[in-house]
Order: C-alpha cells, then sequence, then structure tokens
C-alpha cells in the first residue's frame, strides 16, 4: 500500500517524541537532576530524548580515555620535592611516538658534564599528535599520561599548539581525579616494584 | 552561557531604577552577532575520519540544533561556516578553496583536528596539506585527533564568542569595494600556490642543492 | 589440461605449473618468501592457467616492491579460489628499476585495473596494455613516483623511525620552516609556473566524451549530444571526497569514471618509515568506521610473521569487539544508504544512536571512540573495564556507571536485535527502498568476481565467499554462524545482506559472552609486550573479512625493526571497479544509491 511507509515512519519519530514527556511524567525533575538518572538517560535503556544538553550537562569521559598527553609532576605538599617531574628523560615516549611529535632535551649536571634524569625541555606538537596513547603506555615512570580535557579549542596555532613542559606538567593529584582506579593500581605496582627491589638489595 | 559579554541585555548606560524591568537596552552590535551567532549554518562537507565524529554531532545525542546551527547546507551559497573534517590533501585543498571563495561573508571556518589544523599524524606525507590555514584563514582550531563530540561542540561556543566580540564597524564585509577572492591553487609537479610564484622562480632558477640530491637512498 | 583434484594443495599448483611452464617459472627460495617467480613475458599466459585450470578466480591483491639493492621491482600477486577457499597462490614478476614494464593482466582479471594504476602511480611500473593506465592517487602532472625507495617527500627526514632529532636534543621544529615555501612542497630543478596548465582535467574529460559505440543509442541519428557531468568531489552522496565523472545521454549513464586521491595520505609511504607497533594507530585511520577490524587484519599479519601466539581471551576480545564494529558499520551504512534514497538523515539518526551505544563501550575498553588503537602483537591492549563510564572532573560532567559485562550482554541480547528488528520493520517493506533498489545495479557473480569485489557486495551477488570461512583466522572455525548470502545481485539485495550479517553477528556475539565470562582475569597479552617489535626476514600476505570486504596487509620485512614493504590492500578501492558495469545503462540518481549499497569509505580507498 502507498503511504504506508509515510506512516510508519512517521509513528515511531511521534513515539520517540512522546516518550520524552511520559518519562519527563513518570520521573518528573529527577529525571534531569539526579545522578544516578544520567546513565538511565545515556544507557540502553534510554527511553525519548537522547541529547546531552552540552556545555550545561556532559559526559564524564571514561577513566581511559585519550586526548593530548601531560607530564605526571609531585603535589605541592609533596614533603621532599614539590613540583618535581616524574620523567626521567628516557626517550622511550619520543621513540614510540608513531607520527614522532615529541621532542626532549635532556638535562645535564653543570658542574660533571653528565646527564641527569630529567627533562630540561619537553615538548609536544599537538598538532601532529594522533592521541594514540602509547607515550603513557610504554612509559617505564608512569610519568606521561594521556589527559582528559578536551575542551582545548583556541584561535591561534602558531603560538599555543607546541606545547612545553610549563604547559604539559599537572600534579599527581590531577591524575588521581581523572583516573581514580588506574592511578589506584599503578600505585601498587609502584610499591610492590620498589619492594621487590628492596629485597633484592637486602640479599 | 552566562558570560558576561555574551548576554545580551547589558547596557553600560544607566537605566533609572524603576525602569529595569521594564525596558532592556542593547547596542547594535549586540542584538547583530547575537542573531548571527544562534543562526550559523555549517557547510556538509567531510574531508576524512573528523567527518564521521562531525556527523556524529549533528546526530541526535549532540543535537547541534540547540545552538540553531543543525541545518547542513551542501551548497556553499548558503552555508556561514565551514568545518574543515579531516586531513586536507594536495588534490582537494583548490577545490576547499573555491568552495571558500564561493561562501557569501560573513565566513567562517573551523579547523577541526590534528590534520585539518597541522597536518597531523600524516603531515610528514607527501600529497598532504601542513595545515589548511596555508590557504584559507581559519577562526578557530580544534586539536585532537579526532575531536569528540563535545569538544567539537566546544569549538562551537569558542566560535560564537568570536562572532560576538566583532563589531558591526569594523567587520570586513561592510567596507566599500570588493573582497579579494583567495587565488586557487594549481596542481603542478607539486601543489603551486599562485601567491608563491616569484618565489618558487627564484628558488628554481637558483642551482640545486647538491647536499640534499647527493644524500644515498636506504640500504638497510 | 592438468586438472585439479579436490585436495590439490597451493603447493601442489605451484608444482603442476612449473611443469607446465618449465622455462618461466620458478620458485621463490628467498628466506622466508613463498610463492612462484614467473617470467614477465608468459605472465599472461600463466595468470591465464592460474585462472581457468586451477579454478584461482579470485586476484585480490597486487602489491608491488621496489627491491632497491636488487635493483628490480617485483609485483606480487595473490588469487583465491572463490568456490574452495584456502589459502592464497602466490605469484611474481619482475622488471629491472631502469625498464619497469610488465605486461597488464587486466585482461584477465579486471580487478587488477585500478590496482595497477595504482602501481604505476606510486612505483612507475608501466603496464602495457593497461587500457587506461593514468595516475590514480595522485594527478596527472605529479613529479615522480613516490613509493620507490628514493623518491624524498618535501619534509623528509629520516629513512627509519624514531627520527635521532627527538632525543635527547630535541628542540621542537615545524617542518615547514626547513623549507623556503614553509610549505610542504617542492619542486624540480628549473621548475618554472609560468605558463604551467594542469593536465589532467581536460584529458579525463576528453576521454570521457568520445562518443561510445554499442550503448544501443544512436547518437548522430537523433542529433543528439552526450554530456559529461562531474559529481564530487564535494557531493554530500559520495560519502567523502570521491569523484566520479560520468558521461549521460539524456539522463542515462553511458560511461563513468571514478577519480579517487582526494584522500591520499600516503600511509604507505608512512607505514614503511614507521616502526612495526607505530603502524597499529595508523591502520585505524584507514577505514575510520571500523577501525578495530583493520587492527586485527594488521596484528594477524605480524602475528603470522614472528609466530606469535594469541591467548585465548584476547581471541575472545577481539571477536567481540570485530563483531561490533561490524554490526556498527552496517548500521552506519544502512542509515546512509537511506539519506541517499532521499530520507535524509532520519533513519541515520536511529542508526547512529545504536553506533553511539557501542562506540561508548570502545570508549571505555580502549580510551578513544573512533581510533581504537586496540590490538597488540599477541593479544589486545587492555581488558575489559569493570564498569563504562567515567569519574565527573569537569564543571558539568555527569558521571555514568554501567556494568561492563551487564551491558555487552543487554546489547547484544536485547538492544542490537530489538533495533534490527526496528529497522528491518521500517525500512524493507519501505515501497521507495523497494522501488529504488530492487532490480537497481545488478551485479552479476561472475563479473564481481572478476572485478574483485569482495565483502557483503560479492556475498549479495550469490557468491558465498567469507574469509571467515574460506581462509579462517581466530576463532572463528570454532564459532557457529552463516555465511550470509543473497542471489538477486541488485541494490535491494546488498541492503538485505547487511541485516543478515548484523542477525549473524550478533550470533557470534552470543556465542562469546559465555567465554569472556569464563575467561575473566586470565591473560589477554602474550608475549614481550614491548614496543619494539622484531620481525624476521620474510614476506606475509595478511587478510580479514572486514564490514567492507578483504582488507589486506602485504608486508614485507628485512629484519630490521621497520618493515621494508607495506602495502595495504582495500576492499573500497578494489570494490569499485565494478561500479561503471553496475551503473550503465541506468538513470544518474541509481548512481548515487548504488554507490551507497558498496558501502566505500575514502580514508581506505585513497589510503
Amino acid at each position: 500500500m502507498y503511504g504506508l511507509g509515510i506512516i510508519k515512519g512517521l509513528g515511531i519519530t511521534i513515539k520517540h517524541f512522546a516518550n520524552t514527556y511520559v518519562e519527563d511524567f513518570k520521573q518528573g525533575i529527577k529525571r534531569y537532576t539526579a545522578e544516578d538518572r544520567f546513565t538511565a538517560r545515556q544507557g540502553l535503556e534510554a527511553q525519548g530524548l537522547f541529547t546531552v544538553q552540552y556545555p550545561e550537562e556532559k559526559i564524564a569521559v571514561p577513566e581511559r580515555f585519550r586526548y593530548i598527553p601531560f607530564l605526571v609532576v609531585n603535589d605541592d605538599d609533596h614533603p621532599d620535592a614539590p613540583g618535581q617531574p616524574w620523567c626521567t628523560s628516557c626517550g622511550i615516549c619520543s621513540k614510540v611516538c608513531p607520527p614522532q611529535c615529541i621532542w626532549i632535551v635532556r638535562s645535564t649536571d653543570p658542574e660533571t658534564g653528565r646527564p641527569k634524569p630529567e627533562p630540561q625541555e619537553f615538548y609536544i606538537d599537538i598538532d601532529i599528535c594522533m592521541n594514540c596513547g602509547y607515550c603513557a603506555e610504554f612509559c617505564p615512570f608512569d610519568a606521561i599520561k594521556m589527559d582528559h580535557d578536551y575542551e582545548i579549542s583556541s584561535y591561534d596555532r602558531t603560538s599555543a599548539h607546541i606545547y612545553d613542559l610549563q604547559k604539559l606538567t599537572k600534579p599527581l593529584s590531577y591524575w588521581r581525579t581523572i583516573a581514580p582506579t588506574r592511578a589506584e593500581e599503578e600505585r601498587t605496582a609502584r610499591e610492590a616494584k620498589e619492594a621487590a627491589k628492596a629485597e633484592k638489595a637486602k640479599k | 552561557m552566562s558570560n558576561e559579554a555574551v548576554s545580551l541585555h547589558n547596557p553600560d548606560y544607566p537605566v533609572p531604577e524603576e525602569l529595569r524591568h521594564n525596558i532592556a537596552i542593547t547596542t547594535l552590535d549586540r542584538i547583530y552577532n547575537w542573531s548571527r551567532a544562534r543562526s550559523v549554518w555549517p557547510m556538509l562537507f567531510g574531508l576524512a575520519c573528523c567527518a564521521i565524529e562531525m556527523i556524529a554531532t549533528a546526530a541526535a545525542r549532540y543535537d547541534p540544533a540547540r545552538f540553531g546551527m543543525e541545518v547542513m547546507r551542501p551548497s556553499p551559497r548558503q552555508a556561514d561556516l565551514m568545518i574543515i573534517a579531516g586531513t586536507v590533501t594536495k588534490k582537494m585543498v583548490p577545490q576547499i578553496v573555491r568552495l571558500y571563495n564561493q561562501m557569501s561573508e560573513p565566513r567562517y571556518v573551523i579547523a577541526m583536528g590534528a590534520c585539518a589544523s597541522g597536518g597531523g599524524p600524516f603531515k610528514e606525507g607527501y600529497s598532504v596539506v601542513d595545515g589548511i590555514d596555508k590557504f584559507i584563514p581559519v577562526d578557530v582550531y580544534i586539536p585532537g585527533c579526532p575531536p569528540t563530540p563535545q569538544a567539537l561542540l566546544q569549538g562551537f561556543i569558542t566560535l560564537h564568542e568570536k562572532i560576538e566580540g566583532q563589531s558591526i564597524t569594523t567587520v570586513p564585509w561592510y567596507r566599500k569595494g570588493e573582497g579579494e577572492a583567495i587565488p586557487v591553487p594549481v596542481l603542478g609537479p607539486d601543489l603551486i600556490d599562485p601567491r608563491q610564484t616569484a618565489l618558487i622562480r627564484n628558488v628554481a632558477s637558483q642551482p640545486p642543492d647538491t647536499s640534499d640530491a647527493a644524500q644515498e637512498p636506504a640500504t638497510d | 589440461m592438468s586438472k585439479t583434484s579436490p585436495d590439490t594443495t597451493t603447493n601442489d599448483v605451484a608444482e603442476i605449473l612449473q611443469q607446465k611452464f618449465p622455462d618461466s617459472i620458478h620458485p621463490d627460495d628467498r628466506e622466508g618468501y613463498s610463492g612462484i617467480v614467473v617470467s614477465p613475458d608468459s605472465l599472461v599466459e600463466v595468470a591465464q592457467s592460474i585462472r581457468d585450470d586451477f579454478r584461482y578466480n579470485l586476484l585480490t591483491s597486487l602489491s608491488y616492491v621496489d627491491y632497491i639493492d636488487e635493483d628490480f621491482f617485483e609485483v606480487v600477486y595473490h588469487a583465491y579460489d572463490t568456490v574452495k577457499g584456502g589459502p592464497a597462490l602466490n605469484f611474481k614478476a619482475r622488471t629491472p628499476r631502469s625498464q619497469a614494464t610488465l605486461p597488464s593482466l587486466t585482461g584477465v582479471w579486471p580487478s587488477a585495473n585500478l590496482q595497477e594504476r595504482e602501481a604505476w602511480d606510486l612505483m612507475g611500473i608501466h603496464f602495457t596494455g593497461h587500457p587506461n593506465l593514468k595516475r590514480l592517487l595522485t594527478w596527472e602532472g605529479f613529479e615522480g613516483h613516490p613509493l620507490r625507495k628514493d623518491w624524498k617527500e618535501p619534509f623528509y627526514e629520516e629513512d627509519k623511525k624514531p627520527f635521532k632529532s627527538r632525543w635527547p636534543e630535541g628542540r621542537p621544529d615545524r617542518a615547514e620552516s626547513r623549507l623556503p615555501y614553509g610549505m610542504n612542497v617542492q619542486y624540480p630543478p628549473g621548475f618554472t609556473p609560468d605558463g604551467w596548465s594542469p593536465e589532467g582535467e581536460s584529458a579525463l574529460y576528453d576521454s570521457l566524451s568520445t562518443p561510445m559505440t554499442g550503448s544501443g543509442v544512436d547518437v548522430q541519428a537523433i542529433k543528439t549530444d552526450q554530456l559529461v557531468v562531474n559529481m564530487g568531489p564535494q557531493h554530500p552522496s559520495t560519502h567523502g571526497v570521491f569523484r566520479m565523472a560520468v558521461t549521460l545521454d539524456g539522463e542515462t549513464i553511458t560511461r563513468l569514471e571514478p577519480v579517487v586521491g582526494y584522500l591520499h595520505r600516503n600511509h604507505e609511504k608512512i607505514g614503511e618509515r614507521n616502526t612495526y607497533l607505530g603502524n597499529m594507530p595508523y591502520t585505524d585511520r584507514l577505514d575510520y568506521i571500523c577501525s578495530m577490524s583493520n587492527n586485527l587484519a594488521y596484528a594477524m599479519t605480524i602475528e603470522k610473521m614472528m609466530g606469535q601466539e594469541v591467548p585465548e581471551r584476547a581471541e575472545l576480545l577481539r571477536v567481540l569487539v570485530v563483531e561490533l564494529t561490524r554490526i556498527v558499520n552496517h548500521f552506519w551504512l544502512i542509515g546512509f544508504l537511506l539519506n541517499d534514497l532521499g530520507a535524509f538523515f532520519t533513519p541515520a539518526l536511529y542508526a547512529i544512536l545504536e553506533r553511539e551505544l557501542i562506540v561508548d563501550l570502545f570508549e571505555a575498553l580502549t580510551g578513544s571512540r573512533m581510533m581504537c588503537n586496540y590490538m597488540r602483537f599477541g593479544g589486545v591492549a587492555y581488558d575489559l573495564p569493570p564498569y563504562i563510564g567515567g569519574p565527573a572532573v569537569k564543571p558539568g560532567d555527569k558521571a555514568r556507571h554501567m556494568d561492563t559485562m551487564k551491558f555487552i550482554k543487554d546489547l547484544v541480547y536485547e538492544r542490537l536485535p530489538r533495533a534490527i528488528d526496528q529497522l528491518d520493520n521500517f525500512l524493507t517493506q519501505n515501497e521507495v527502498l523497494v522501488s529504488r533498489c530492487k532490480g537497481v545495479g545488478i551485479l552479476p557473480p561472475e563479473a564481481a568476481v572478476a572485478c574483485g569485489v569482495t565483502g557483503p557486495v560479492l556475498r549479495a551477488s550469490g557468491v558465498p565467499y567469507d574469509i571467515r570461512r574460506s581462509d579462517p583466522y581466530s576463532i572463528y572455525n570454532e564459532l557457529d554462524f552463516d555465511v550470509a548470502v543473497r542471489y538477486n545481485c541488485d541494490t535491494y539485495d546488498r541492503y538485505l545482506i547487511r541485516l543478515d550479517e548484523i542477525r549473524q553477528s550478533l550470533r557470534i556475539l552470543e556465542q562469546i559472552i559465555p567465554g569472556l565470562e569464563a575467561t575473566e582475569g586470565q591473560e589477554y597479552w602474550a608475549g614481550k609486550r614491548g614496543y619494539n617489535v622484531r620481525v624476521p626476514t620474510g614476506e606475509h600476505y595478511g587478510h580479514a573479512d572486514n564490514p567492507k570486504g578483504e582488507l589486506g596487509f602485504y608486508v614485507v620485512s628485512d629484519g630490521t625493526a621497520n618493515p621494508y614493504r607495506y602495502h595495504i590492500r582495500a576492499p573500497s578501492l578494489i570494490n569499485i571497479t565494478a561500479l561503471e558495469e553496475m551503473c550503465r545503462g541506468l538513470k544518474v540518481a541509481d548512481s548515487v544509491v548504488i554507490l551507497g549499497s558498496l558501502d566505500i569509505v575514502l580514508g581506505e580507498l585513497d589510503r
């Protein structure tokens, strides 16, 4: 029958439209305010309106989310070395980087002239970075991590899009906030490694 | 948007207390930009991977209709915003410049993703343009490979802020005389930017740099 | 004529061929290599014998390698038997670098057409007898053949990554600052731009506007002119930057020529400089809708060369994500096929909604919605996360919390079957879809195989050829599923087969879930997990049945950390070989629908 396709098509659209109001009626204002309702609205059981009202509400990104990398430094209240970068400038991240967007200048001790395990300069060209996450994955010191901040659009790239050490560093507490489980796992792994090392040293 | 500069009723002009609730004072700039920023029509035009995220943004979950941007126009004549969504290749850039020239002013360009901004992971390749801003002016750069839909929406908001900062007295499209079209690049032995003709002639007339030419090919 | 018995193996065939052509065939006995080397003079004859006597009717891949030290180019052909299945017959031909000429195989297998053009374009091998040997991915007038080992691009830094300038004295420079032009361009010495006029366009239009004979219309008698119309590269229905030039007689298509290369991103040149692992995220960007499937094909290729085993849980996770990717791709395709039919965006919205739910899982699992970069040599990068969602950090962030296994189960058992039934219910009987698609764009099975078409398009032409069954990989031979096949060879069947394939994928996923639960906590990444992967010397062609067709990787290793040759056999590119055949004689509006049903993606087509 001609026209049936149109009626069926309009039917599903109307059903979808009406469902939003049915849900609103059933759940009231809580549908938009209560924390757990967001999961329901954006999950498999979603009924009716599926839209995220960005920027008023944003989907929180998962812990493994990858965007531009950042360098982990000690928190400001660290007892021994506040603000000390974890990076030892071993260069593994710049070697694994598939598009080669990481530049590192290794520090040298001014007296002995020997290399020091910390970066003097560290650059990432975010116009080349492909967010693959290899740098974070293969860093043996947990010193480089993928940031979750995706709201970084800008008006100018010539000055703003090569990130330097200052722009790249973020404290450990930030990493703990954006990826609590992973930070905890890494801490346990590091402690186990330290313990094993100490055990070995004793022997 | 609660931003002070963005709000429409912000008179900078003393309004008597008793009239505060009855009249609204705004500047012509503000009402002009307010209406423009809320009806930016993007061009329906995708290049590569980022286009998929652009389409995902245009779908129900992120719904750009909330910004007045759901009307994707396939014709450059009807579009206000060109989203360079993906890698710009040398073969494609003449078409992009031509499309940009065909857009009517005011027109805006968003470089979505690393490739459009600066070549991205393919920058080292021989057939990729290292940033569309070498050819057409870009208003907003959105880093990421690819930017998530939320990042693209944030880029839209950044663009709206830029639009709202413009003044009707200084915008180029109300100046006298015709605006100059951007010369369309030509596909030669490599991409030729007509603005560089003199430079190409100069460089080519110099003897070739032997240190580069004598480089041994890879053997290992 | 030597006839093959059902249990003839590829090695036997090679031997029989050698007996038949003793003077022109010798085995490739380099270490790590396989197949036979055919002398150029008898290449066509041998190819015909391979096709007719031994039934290797599908020439899938034509790869080309520049062996600069030995001073020859080698073209490597991989032919498959679509009836019997099994591994490829691999034969090669060599030609000196200074005078690179080989006979064209387009007469034997039309699927060689675009691939030979690509080899001419990128490697500069001249194929005599090719009907239309023009540049494919670059443009007419481009200087040089980029995949030759002695050709250097403008931003050339070093032959191999990692570049030495990055560490320990890595001062950033933008590559453009090194060149006088400030751009990614270079010109031959003495080149002057004065008076340069690009030749490609006029040549293209001239070649198309020559009157066609045998189109059934006597052009001279009715005093009409044929019209050449250009579609794309900026066209809403060409799914990216695809371009086709069509010759129209009235509204009827008489000739059609696809013009590609508008998204040529030199994957192969970059891939040869990259490390093996470094190529993995680049494969994401081939077919950017199905990054997981690309990962799998590449990972399997390198694992085979390394002899790396994959643990069971990794295989299960791989099949899980790959089949979900297939569902995403087919949903996407159905949505946009309807777009092409004029139902602008409404069906696509429903299709994208389902995709959003699946990419939510991918994002939680791998960290990225699209560019998953999930597989590693010997397994996968991560195990399933405990839950989907993340902590609220930014102002406005709303956290979600969904148990991953429950999410996957609900998705597979409830949500996706319901969604596919809904699409089926609303679309399959829709009169517009039926009348626009039924009987349109017929691709007969013989033509499909000859043109090298693979994937759902081939199966919709009545050829039940699925690599998951014919040359099984991963754990597919332990899984119970049917190869979806349809016999009407038209656009409608190409739509229906996508529905069938989604249902089969769901069937596979239902079998995967118990395994995932049983193997929880087991190893998901075997091997050294290092970043510096060493691959023994040799060659390998690995392939997988991607949602779009057969994705193949031909990799040559010279034992170093970087591949010597990295060739991608892109299904989208080779599937469009059949486009002209399918569109000829139809209205111009049908070509849009046919192209939509072919399911191309430009990132892979142009590479």
